[in-house]
């Protein structure tokens, strides 16, 4: 007989004690392949109040589209210093900032190859389990027919989109909106 | 083409909503659209997977990390982490954190009057061996009050995280200990219906585990979601 997964349960407001010591907001270091990337942005309640006590986890492939796990069986070559797992708590202020190289494209349903995204865990104390999204990335013509970004309603798209930052080189904006008109896609996967 | 072999979606039941009352801090963080449903793909079926490299082996004992002994009954909370198929799940990072034994917290944000222990810090790791077992060497925390209702106290719990094989299969959950009379109370634990999913979350008892003259064993099994029996094509 099979035994459900266990129930999850929140982090609440001191997870930091326990998950410090992966932290990582560096995700690239030198010598990494791909173009580099700072993506910075907020966590925002439903009154549009910063979350100080979130925390994000980033997963994604290297910048030729392999991810350093064995199920990745793909002939593309892995980089030793690239492994592709960021930790970023959010700050007093509600924000939080990576840095990390884009992704290659990875395989999708039907073998069509997704567009470039990081996949998103989000946990913070009010949710009993954790919110999971994507961060895709803005001028990717791969966007337009990427399978998971066509299972949103298209006004909705945009939230789940990097935006590029004025006057600023390298940098995108992609916020956490968890509730009203501008709420962020969250998935069930 | 790559082969996908994806993770089961829970049992109806078994998982939290993200919006429950009850936890008022649920009420302005929880979405209020609904999840869009997507297809495992490659990205959720990898993850994160941190082996023994990661590990420093003293970590799994909490008593051990400072100059003096933490106030407290002594446990060693033991168990396995298995999928839901009960196959054991080897060389899986575990994290924990805790309250001390008057039930404060060493952080910041807690401020409530219990003393701090400047022998505990409430922090450890440790990562499954070839039959999916974990050991942990602590002291029992004790109940935490917060402000979520009046005169609310949470019952003792120690916080768990697993990433498991995959980036679907992460979890973050609560241990909590036989007989607490807080446990009826508590919104976080009670957020779920299925009376059978609640119970599993509390530790058992274990004399097979507790050390003469030294420690009270409790044994919590951590349940992963388990994988499709077909894979798909991707």
């Amino acid at each position: 007989m099979p035994t459900p997964a266990t129930t999850s349960q929140t982090v609440g407001p001191f997870f930091s004690i326990g998950l410090n010591r992966l932290r990582a907001n560096n995700l690239a270091g030198p010598g990494v392949s791909g173009e580099r990337l700072t993506i910075e942005g907020k966590v925002l309640d439903g009154d549009g109040q910063p979350v100080p006590d979130a925390m994000i986890e980033i997963w994604q492939a290297n910048a030729h589209g392999k991810y350093a796990h064995p199920e990745d069986t793909q002939e593309k070559p892995l980089e030793q210093s690239f492994y592709g797992y960021g930790r970023v708590p959010t700050d007093d202020h509600g924000r939080f900032r990576f840095t990390t190289i884009k992704p290659g494209s990875v395989p999708g349903p039907a073998g069509k190859p997704q567009a470039p995204h990081l996949v998103v865990s989000i946990f913070m104390r009010g949710l009993m389990k954790r919110l999971v999204t994507r961060i895709y990335f803005p001028d990717e013509a791969a966007n337009d027919s990427d399978f998971v970004l066509s299972l949103v309603e298209p006004a909705r798209r945009p939230t789940l989109i990097a935006k590029k930052v004025q006057e600023r080189d390298a940098v995108l904006q992609w916020n956490v909106v968890l509730q009203g008109s501008e709420e962020t896609v969250f998935f069930d996967c | 083409m790559v082969r996908i072999r994806g993770y089961r979606r829970p049992d109806p039941g078994t998982q939290p909503p993200h919006f429950h009352p009850p936890y008022v801090s649920s009420i302005k963080r929880a979405p209020t659209k609904p999840l869009v449903t997507i297809p495992q793909t490659l990205s959720e079926i990898t993850g994160p997977v941190f082996g023994p490299q990661a590990v420093e082996p003293k970590a799994c004992d909490l008593t051990s990390q400072h100059a003096g002994s933490p106030l407290g009954q002594r446990i060693i909370v033991s168990g396995r982490v298995l999928d839901e198929d009960n196959r054991p799940l080897a060389n899986m990072l575990i994290e924990i954190w805790q309250a001390n034994a008057a039930g404060r917290y060493l952080h910041t944000v807690d401020q409530h009057g219990a003393p701090l222990d400047p022998n505990f810090t409430g922090c450890g790791h440790t990562i499954t061996d070839a039959e999916g077992r974990y050991r942990f060497v602590s002291i029992r925390p004790g109940a935490y009050p917060w402000r979520n209702h009046h005169n609310a106290w949470r019952p003792a719990h120690i916080h768990f995280s697993l990433f498991g094989p995959a980036f679907a299969t992460r979890l973050v959950t609560q241990m909590y200990f036989p007989g607490d009379a807080l446990l009826p109370f508590d919104p976080i634990f009670n957020c779920i219906a299925d009376e059978k999913a609640r119970s599993r979350l509390i530790s058992l008892f274990d004399w097979e585990t507790t050390i003469p003259e030294s420690a009270l064993g409790y044994k919590f099994d951590i349940i992963l979601r388990g994988r499709e029996a077909t894979p798909m094509e991707s």
